[in-house]
């Protein structure tokens, strides 16, 4: 560990977003705008079974009703939802029947985005499901993975090979009627990943999607699904990045997972989709839904995020603690930087008896960028027992930014035991000395405090994304002191 | 090693420094006393490249080089070293991987490879004896938490680590029982060589029992205004620094 750590520090050399490439290949768009016509052309191109174009319309008719939040302490101009195009597709010469067959333009976006494609090729065991836009352009290790049962695919495969699946859990856990983005996600979401583990089986390998916008002016709307059974268990990563733009671009996806009794689900994010430049110019719109429910007893489900990219954020993956015993867990390390905003959290539901949650919030905020942790911990009448442990760290860089904590805590059950803790930290200039008159030039001191600072967050995560998070931190904040 | 010529600084408008000159050799050990507020630290502060404080005239030649035109990273990996009078706290950094990583920036920086694991431990486990420093405080937070003790051996072991040609105390004896004062000299003493030289800044002659300098130098008012051997110590020693302070009057009248 200590080694990649010197490692990473020796690789923060850029400080340009690296991922910003636009790759050249030609697209399937609808046009701009949102109407019934469009949900019926996005689900007449995925060739969707009449129930699931039904629960599209009538999220699109709810949708209409509803209106975007403003109680985020975030800013940003109103959205055009009639300027964005909700259904891009990069036209493949013929549909790829294996991975041999993807078009060698998207093949290459993701060997630059450091994801390789090809099976053979991986050292580690992961498999992937791409997206680009708004379809899934391969997933690996299907077959290897279907040998014990395991079911990993694009959602419009799922809609089509899973059909009884899809309808019994989509929505079980984030109905359409949610919220505002939830309802426009399940009008007119377009592709994401469905993953299944059956009863009893502990996924013999990570699963993860990377998730990359290309087109201009287009929205992403993915949605995925992990549905554990009793008994099982599995590591679920999630990658994603956007081309440089000067508009802003929307993302507005919905995760829901559902873990049975026994069942464990480990859900990790890098996020550090395109942020705008240092004026704050472009970048990307992440708002998001994603919630767990840990449907029976003695189940666990686990987020893991380290934000580092998009403009505005707003979300909160969530964990209704239903079964006795059960526990949810919540560790995120936030970066913002010039003039991104985040407002970010969890709630935590404790709904069955015994049931345990803990947060780990690390907020780390640079330039003019505002950082806040929002959360809810909720204990319902009979779940007694119940405890949570919070934390929230707020590090600050310079003086022109800002760190908010909104904590929420109703508890209706008195046998309930809810801590928080709060702290804000500076990175003082006689710390930077200090380690300057060691030999360690500023930027790789920065690099040093805020991994510090970030470890217990860091350490939950697969080691192969850890390494990546640690370069991405020290990436983002880079030029924000001295 | 070291010379300085005419050394001015300040702090806000106010100056500090107001000409000091001093010649550092090669195996020597100089010690700088003086009143509380008289300039030690600052002066201490702009050899190590403090940016708080501005430099307004001399110049500072260190083993050839010019050593204000170098960042303060630079000044250190060049064989500069600061003991701390506040070492500050790095909470979540251990002070393991602190020192692993300025060692081995010193040496990236002098065209050396990094140290592996089982090199950098055994160098650890060698220099921890020296200064009687405990494995468990080293995977403790950098200073978080640390008795002054503490931080001021850990100090010393970061400097034993380092193997600096030039290492400032400032001040590292305030705060010690004699314990710990007789460790930080056994430190300083046993790293002592015919090739590095020590600045040893004190406000008390007690330490200089230990860490027995070539030169004493008194500094007041931001001027060295007397220099001698270990004698002038005990004499300060003896009749305070308001003999200096009656003296200087009387010469200035
Ligand atoms: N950051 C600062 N701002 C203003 N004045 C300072 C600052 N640091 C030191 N000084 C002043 O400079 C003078 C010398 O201080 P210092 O070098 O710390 O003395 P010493 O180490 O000899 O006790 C004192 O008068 C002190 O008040
Ligand atoms: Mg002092």
């Amino acid at each position: 560990m200590q080694e990649e750590n010197d490692d990473i520090l020796e690789q923060i050399t850029s400080s340009e977003y690296k991922y910003g490439f636009v790759t050249d290949i030609e697209a399937d768009e609808a046009p701009k705008g949102l109407s019934e016509d469009i949900v019926r052309f996005i689900s007449a191109k995925k060739n969707e079974p009449e129930w699931m174009l039904e629960y599209r319309l009538k999220a699109y008719r709810q949708w209409l009703t509803m209106e975007e939040p403003t109680w985020p302490n975030v800013q940003y101009p109103a959205i055009n939802f009639q300027d964005v195009i909700y259904y891009s597709a990069p036209k493949q010469k013929v549909a790829p029947n294996s991975l041999d067959e993807i078009d060698p333009e998207l093949r290459k976006t993701f060997e630059k985005l450091g994801i390789s494609l090809d099976e053979q090729k991986r050292i580690s065991g992961v498999a992937v499901d791409a997206v680009i836009d708004s379809v899934s352009v391969a997933t690996t290790f299907k077959e290897e993975l279907s040998k014990v049962g395991v079911i990993f695919c694009s959602m419009s495969e799922a809609i089509q090979e899973h059909p009884e699946l899809i309808k019994k859990y989509l929505g079980s856990v984030v109905p359409a009627t949610d919220n505002f983005f939830s309802a426009l996600n399940a009008a007119v979401f377009s592709d994401g990943s469905f993953c299944y583990i059956p009863k009893g089986v502990r996924c013999p390998m990570e699963l993860s999607t990377y998730f990359r916008i290309n087109a201009a002016n287009t929205g992403q709307f993915e949605r995925t699904l992990i549905v554990a059974e009793e008994g099982s268990y599995v590591s679920y990563l999630e990658g994603c990045t956007a081309p440089m733009r000067d508009e802003n671009q929307l993302h507005a996806a919905v995760v829901e997972i559902v873990a049975m009794e026994k069942a464990e689900v480990k859900y990790s994010t890098v996020q550090n989709w395109y942020p705008g430049d240092k004026e704050g110019k472009g970048g990307i719109y992440n708002f998001v839904t994603k919630r767990g429910i840990c449907a029976g007893d003695h189940s666990k489900i686990s987020w893991t995020q380290v934000e580092t990219g998009s403009s505005v954020t707003w979300k909160y993956p969530s964990v209704i603690l239903k079964g006795d015993h059960s526990i949810g867990e919540f560790y995120s390390v936030a970066v913002t930087n010039n003039f991104q905003q985040a407002d970010t959290g969890t709630k935590m539901v404790h709904i069955g008896k015994n049931t345990r949650s803990r947060i780990v919030s690390k907020g780390i905020s640079a330039g003019k960028s505002q950082n806040s942790y929002r959360g809810l911990v909720s204990v319902a009448k009979n779940a007694s027992n119940s405890r949570n442990f919070s934390q929230c760290d707020s590090l600050l860089l310079g003086d022109k930014c800002g760190a908010h904590t909104f904590p929420y805590i109703e508890v209706k059950n008195n046998t309930a035991i809810v801590e928080h803790e709060a702290t804000t930290s500076k990175i003082g200039e006689d710390q930077i000395f200090y380690c300057n008159q060691r030999g360690i030039d500023t930027e790789t001191a920065v690099a040093l405090i805020i991994n510090g600072f970030a470890k217990e967050v860091m350490n939950q995560l697969p080691m192969e994304f850890a390494v990546e998070a640690q370069k991405l931190l020290a990436i983002s904040l880079e030029g924000s002191v001295g | 090693m070291l010379k300085i010529e005419n050394l001015q600084a300040r702090i806000e408008e106010k100056e500090i420094l107001k000409g000091i000159n001093l010649e550092i050799k090669p195996g020597e050990i100089h010690a700088i006393m003086g009143p509380n507020g008289s300039g030690k630290s600052t002066l201490a502060s702009v050899l190590a490249g403090r940016e708080d404080y501005e430099v307004t005239g001399g110049s500072v030649d260190f083993l050839g080089k010019d050593l204000l035109e170098m960042s303060p990273e630079d000044r250190a990996k060049e064989g500069l070293f600061l003991a701390f009078q506040y070492p500050v706290e790095i909470p979540g950094v251990s002070t393991t991987n602190f020192i692993k990583t300025a060692v081995n920036e010193k040496r990236k920086y002098l065209g050396q490879e990094p140290l592996d694991a089982a090199q950098f431990l055994k160098t650890m486990k060698e220099k921890m004896k020296l200064v009687e420093i405990d494995q468990s405080l080293l995977s403790r937070s950098l200073n978080e938490g640390f008795s002054g003790g503490e931080k001021k051996r850990n100090e010393i072991f970061q400097m034993a680590m380092l193997e600096p040609k030039l290492a400032i105390l400032d001040e590292t004896d305030s705060g010690l029982d004699i314990d710990a004062l007789r460790i930080v000299a056994n430190g300083v003493n046993q790293l002592r060589s015919k090739d590095n030289a020590f600045l040893v800044v004190t406000h008390y002659q007690r330490l200089l029992d230990y860490i027995v300098p070539d030169f004493v130098h008194v500094l007041y008012k931001g001027r060295i205004v007397r220099s001698g051997t270990k004698e002038l110590a005990l004499e300060l020693e003896e009749k305070g620094y308001d003999f200096i302070k009656a003296e200087l009057e009387k010469e200035t009248v």
